[in-house]
């Protein structure tokens, strides 16, 4: 189990307990504690609805693939520390990792 | 005005398969799609993904999906809108209802179906200062009539392959083309943007890396753009028109408007029939929600074959419906 810190859309952090070892990735951990994000495409680097944005810890962090890069491409609020979450998945490198949500379930 | 028996918000596989549904039972249908394509999220999100779990058709392309559906019920004869996103149900004296869209269509139905997946596909915007006050009068989300920007200054912003696109195409008809991409590479469609980067090579347009279009000005009509680099300095150019295209998003949008029971941007149906709190309007696929929902397309199949059945009554109401096989009765064309 590791812990990281998540900002919501309105500014609020929460610790987190994320199991490294059930097969989830960092998508469906988010989906797991009810945050709303909407994951339209269920983890293919596609859809862009579960962005994050990496406030502390991106160094730790294996590098974008080319879908991921790709997808965040077409964002108009990406920068340099933008990830797509459904592509991360939790080990211990991530223990201490603080994100901020960017995509959330728009009405 | 369109007269149907069934109208279909939504053009996406269980829309589509809903009309086979309804077809068997004698009831024409009209599907209604804010996408310009039929096909909803597979022709949008993922066109050339394999989908694994269609009963009968295995690691199927999820375009062939939809073109295998089309062929499926290209014999009921479906009415499409395209591109037109429903913005009012209106209920009428006899309980039928007009549907109406953001363009004008209407569409007369005995029921109203919603198989909308997650909402209206919508332009992604960016967060640059008066966007919206400009919309119409200089900023445009998509590119309908490319002979409008002849002759014009025209920026566009994006690094996807739909900017990659457009700034390809209207080099040749706008006066000046130029694109703003936030970082310096394009990754989605390396042959796009090496005829980009030859393009801006020759002069013929200008491409403006490392920044972001930041504000819009102008006196009534969009007349120039400032564009912010990634080292803070902003310069600002002179422009007819501004087109970002960030890809699109899909929202809920008008269904939050029309009363029905909605849990987390779903529409709440009873698992009898997949009806909503308001007689007469159904919904299946994507956007419903019941206990144990699953948003699989081959559970949204099953809810507008049980769906239909229901509707039945309201399409003929002196008719008693006989439930038959397609192996007995085979599928009988209108």
């Amino acid at each position: 189990m590791i812990n990281i810190t998540v900002e919501n859309h309105v500014g609020e952090r929460h610790l987190l307990d994320v199991p490294e070892d059930m097969g989830l990735n960092l998508m469906e951990v988010l989906k797991a504690y009810e945050y709303d994000i909407m994951a339209t495409c269920g983890g293919m680097a596609l859809c862009a609805t579960c962005h994050i944005e990496i406030l502390e810890g991106a160094e730790k962090l294996p590098e974008s693939n080319d879908s991921e890069l790709a997808t965040l491409d077409t964002l108009p609020d990406a920068d340099m520390n933008s990830r797509l979450s459904c592509q991360l998945r939790p080990d211990q490198n991530m223990d201490g990792l603080v994100i901020r949500l960017k995509a959330f379930h728009e009405v | 005005m369109i007269t149907t028996d069934i109208c279909i918000i939504g053009a996406g596989p269980v829309g589509l398969f809903a009309v086979f549904e309804a077809g068997l039972l004698k009831m024409r249908c009209h599907l209604i799609d804010a996408l310009p394509v039929i096909g909803g999220q597979l022709a949008e999100i993922y066109p050339q993904k394999p989908i694994y779990d269609i009963p009968g058709a295995p690691g199927i392309i999820a375009e062939d999906l939809i073109k295998n559906l089309l062929i499926q019920i290209e014999e009921f004869k479906p009415g499409f809108t395209l591109g037109e996103r429903v913005e009012a149900l209106n209920k009428l004296d006899d309980g039928s209802y007009l549907v109406k869209t953001n363009e004008g269509t209407e569409v007369h139905c005995q029921v109203v179906v919603i198989a909308a997946g997650l909402g209206s596909f919508e332009p992604r915007k960016p967060a640059v200062e008066k966007l919206e006050h400009f919309e119409g009068k200089g900023v445009h989300y998509m590119v309908k009539k490319p002979e409008q920007f002849r002759n014009q200054h025209v920026v566009l912003a994006g690094g996807g392959d739909s900017a990659l696109d457009w700034t390809i195409f209207l080099a040749d008809i706008a006066s000046r083309v130029t694109l703003v991409h936030r970082g310096d590479t394009f990754r989605g469609a390396p042959d796009s943007a090496e005829k980009v980067f030859e393009l801006a090579g020759k002069g013929k347009i200008d491409l403006i890396l490392q920044s972001q279009v930041s504000s819009l000005g102008g006196n009534g009509v969009l007349k120039e753009i400032s564009i912010q680099a990634n080292d803070k300095s902003i310069r600002t150019i002179a422009t007819d028109h501004f087109i970002p295209l960030f890809g699109l998003s899909p929202k809920l949008g008008p269904i939050a408007d029309w009363q029905l029971g909605v849990e987390k941007s779903a529409v709440i149906v009873d698992t009898a029939d997949y009806s909503t709190n308001i007689e007469r309007i159904y919904a299946i696929g994507d956007i419903n929600t019941y206990p144990g929902k699953l948003k699989l397309i081959l559970c949204g199949f099953h809810e507008a074959a049980i769906m239909m059945q229901s509707a039945f009554k309201y399409v003929y109401p002196d008719q008693k419906l006989s439930f038959k096989y397609t192996t007995v009765n085979g599928v009988n064309p209108f």
